[in-house]
């Protein structure tokens, strides 16, 4: 007969999903606030989800592969550093925006009641259109390079695509609301972030390919759940990649373990952190 | 009873002073390695030795209860004020029902939807019209988009901003933004209604009309919780009422008797001496120690009369130089809340203690308790603050002896020069 019950805690793995459908509606709003707040009162607006890609891409064009000289596995470098670019940026934007979660938002949280999770969900759904918007760059050099054509295979591994997008979602959110949850305790944990993000970038193989990769070293490479997204991705699309179903099986494990883990966290810690932040 | 639909049962919450941890990991993982090796901890607090008291700090020192096993019913369609002095619980009391916080102990168990107002426009962005704000405010509310659709022109016209309503919030004046926030809040549906304060917004007329929607709520038997300083709001809308006291109900019935022995007809006598304002914890940048109300012969005065000449003596100590310090001055009743501010110019102060004596030729409040807050500030930032730091009472005999009416004249009474001409002359 009580709709709502208000106790002090509550038990470990209470996820409650149907609230979080309840407020549809707020998320789609949150998205589209984002959306707009972003880029109001800037003159090129949402072209600057065009250009960061784009100017990452060339630059590390120049300087991984024409100074570094970094063998791209036959594929032409520009095209294998936008599908590094376009992959990595998805998962860190959604990783540093969740990241931030109960300290950005201290002051609604601190006002009012939602499910604190619309938050998070809702910054991983904003970098999805952005994802897109950026796809679509790629997809564009990519239909001029297969043109002109330049050795790149497209395969049925493309199917696999809304899977490998899940799987990035999931993992930086899950990274994210671990991460935020920590913050509300540990403050020096968001300068972590900021550059351990940029570190592990050079751990994935965005600017190189996992096969100039010693043998020996893979194994530790597919400790990293991004490696195999990244590598599944660029076979994908140009057919050259080094996918193996361990480097897959761990990465997914990886995945399920850091949301099952963020998740309990931030449920934990949403109840009370107005006292602490 | 079937037609209870809030169960608070128990209720305590409990708040840290200071950080809760240090708030560092580093230094998290340093103590905890010190502890593992056995060695002292090096970020543990230093107790200077032989100050008396016990080496060990007392683990209940650092805490205290902002709730103390609070326990009420509240029926359907009640309309319940919550009044207390600060800090005595009342926003804590509204934040565990509103589920900003959760209580340490106890449980509270609701009927229906709930709806909070803590603030107005909680998560409106300055960028995005009035029309967005609109949508996103009321979803942050708990309203479906289906909702505020149905609705949408009833808050424009209830916000009066329909000109404005595809311009971007910060080019709103306050009044507007504030109306536009209120209009959202008033239109919820919830079956209860939580409202901290948020009346003291807007212009007279605007309250008026948020009063009057708020009595219009309950009138359709939704429940409403209350808080306010402002009595006279509370005894407009409420039916009952809840006094809480450091924590603790104190009176829970009919409103009228709570809120006139809160008011102060009942109120602690006046000690006509000093009032200590050490504070439990001082702030490093100075503190008050104590304040006394006095006549022009630096006599302590326990009662002054109306008109009468007058000054407050302040002590305060200033631990370390400042720039830009000043002493703010306030004057506040409980039924009308914030009367009267005064500030010193700004100025800068060496370590020491001092006193200060502000005087007036006449105080200018008719009959009644009035209560002083004081505050010391720095750069426009407050280190020290005291809300009623002492009460003045005045007797509602004028300086000349002759009686001052003291009901419908407002507080303030406050002589002008005239004279009278005949024009036909």
């Amino acid at each position: 007969m009580w709709t709502t019950e208000i106790k002090p805690r509550r038990s470990l793995f209470d996820l409650n999903l149907r609230e979080i459908w309840q407020y549809r509606d707020l998320t789609l709003l949150f998205v589209k606030r984002d959306f707009i707040a972003q880029y109001k009162q800037t003159i090129l607006g949402p072209l600057w989800f065009l250009l960061q890609p784009l100017f990452s891409t060339v630059i590390f064009t120049i300087i991984f592969s024409r100074v570094a000289r970094i063998p791209t596995d036959n594929v032409p470098p520009f095209l294998f550093y936008m599908a590094g670019n376009v992959v990595w940026g998805y998962f860190s934007n959604c990783f540093n925006a969740t990241s931030t979660t109960f300290v950005t938002n201290a002051a609604i949280f601190g006002k009012v009641y939602f499910a604190r999770l619309v938050m998070p969900l809702s910054n991983v759904i904003t970098r999805l259109f952005m994802f897109i918007i950026q796809f679509g760059l790629f997809a564009a050099f990519y239909g001029y390079f297969l043109m002109k054509g330049a050795p790149i295979r497209p395969n049925i591994w493309i199917l696999s695509m809304p899977l490998l997008l899940l799987q990035m979602a999931l993992m930086g959110l899950g990274f994210g609301i671990l991460i935020s949850s920590l913050t509300t305790k540990y403050r020096d944990l968001s300068f972590l972030v900021a550059f351990g993000v940029q570190l592990w970038m050079y751990a994935t193989p965005i600017v190189y390919p996992l096969s100039q990769i010693p043998a020996k070293y893979r194994l530790l490479m597919n400790l990293n759940p991004m490696t195999s997204v990244v590598e599944v991705f660029r076979f994908a699309f140009l057919g050259q990649g080094t996918v193996s179903a361990e480097g897959i099986w761990c990465s997914l494990i990886e995945t399920l373990l850091v949301l099952v883990i963020g998740t309990v966290l931030f449920n934990r810690v949403e109840k009370t952190f107005m006292d602490t932040v | 009873m079937s037609d209870t639909v809030i169960k608070i049962e128990n209720l305590w919450k409990e708040y840290r002073y200071g950080a809760v941890s240090h708030r560092y990991l580093f230094k998290d993982v340093q103590s905890w390695w010190a502890r593992v090796c056995g060695r002292e901890d090096p970020n543990a607090k230093i107790e200077a030795p032989g100050m008396g008291g016990s080496p060990m700090r007392d683990p209940g020192n650092d805490r205290f209860w902002a709730l103390r096993d609070i326990s009420a019913e509240i029926r359907q369609g009640e309309v319940l004020g919550i009044i207390g002095r600060n800090g005595a619980g009342k926003s804590t009391l509204l934040k565990i029902l509103s589920r900003v916080t959760a209580p340490t102990r106890g449980s509270v168990k609701i009927k229906g939807r709930i709806g909070s107002l803590l603030e107005v426009g909680t998560g409106f962005h300055p960028e995005l019209t009035g029309r967005e704000n609109i949508f996103l405010n009321g979803a942050i509310l708990g309203m479906r988009k289906a909702e505020i659709t149905a609705k949408f022109d009833q808050i424009v016209a209830f916000a009066e901003v329909e000109r404005f309503i595809d311009t971007p919030v910060k080019r709103y004046s306050s009044g507007m933004y504030v109306r536009l926030a209120f209009a959202v809040a008033a239109h919820l549906d919830p079956e209860i209604l939580v409202v901290d304060e948020v009346l003291a917004v807007g212009d007279v007329e605007f309250q008026k009309k948020c009063l009057g929607k708020m009595g219009a709520i309950s009138q359709e038997g939704r429940t409403v919780l209350f808080v306010s300083h402002n009595m006279e709001s509370i005894r407009k809308l409420c039916k009952s009422c809840m006094h809480l006291q450091a924590g603790k109900v104190i009176e829970y019935g009919d409103c009228e008797p709570i809120v006139q022995s809160y008011v102060g007809n009942r109120g602690e006598a006046s000690t006509g001496g000093a009032f200590d304002l050490l504070p439990a914890e001082k702030p490093p940048e100075g503190y008050c120690c104590e304040a006394c109300i006095e006549d022009t012969s630096s006599r302590p005065a326990s009662v002054l009369l109306v008109g009468q000449e007058w000054q407050l003596r302040v002590r305060f100590r200033i631990s370390k130089p400042l720039d830009h310090f000043i002493v703010g001055l306030g004057v506040s009743s409980r039924m009308q809340g914030s009367l009267w501010t005064t500030w010193t110019t700004p100025r800068s102060i060496a370590i020491g203690d001092y006193t200060i004596v502000f005087q007036q030729d006449q105080i200018f409040f008719s009959g009644g308790r009035y209560y002083v807050n004081i505050g010391l500030s720095c750069f426009e930032r407050p280190f020290f603050y005291r809300e009623e730091a002492l009460p003045i009472d005045i007797s509602p005999v004028s300086i000349k002896n002759d009686i001052v009416r003291t009901q419908g004249i407002g507080c303030i009474v406050n002589h002008l020069r005239y004279r009278i001409e005949r024009n036909d002359s």
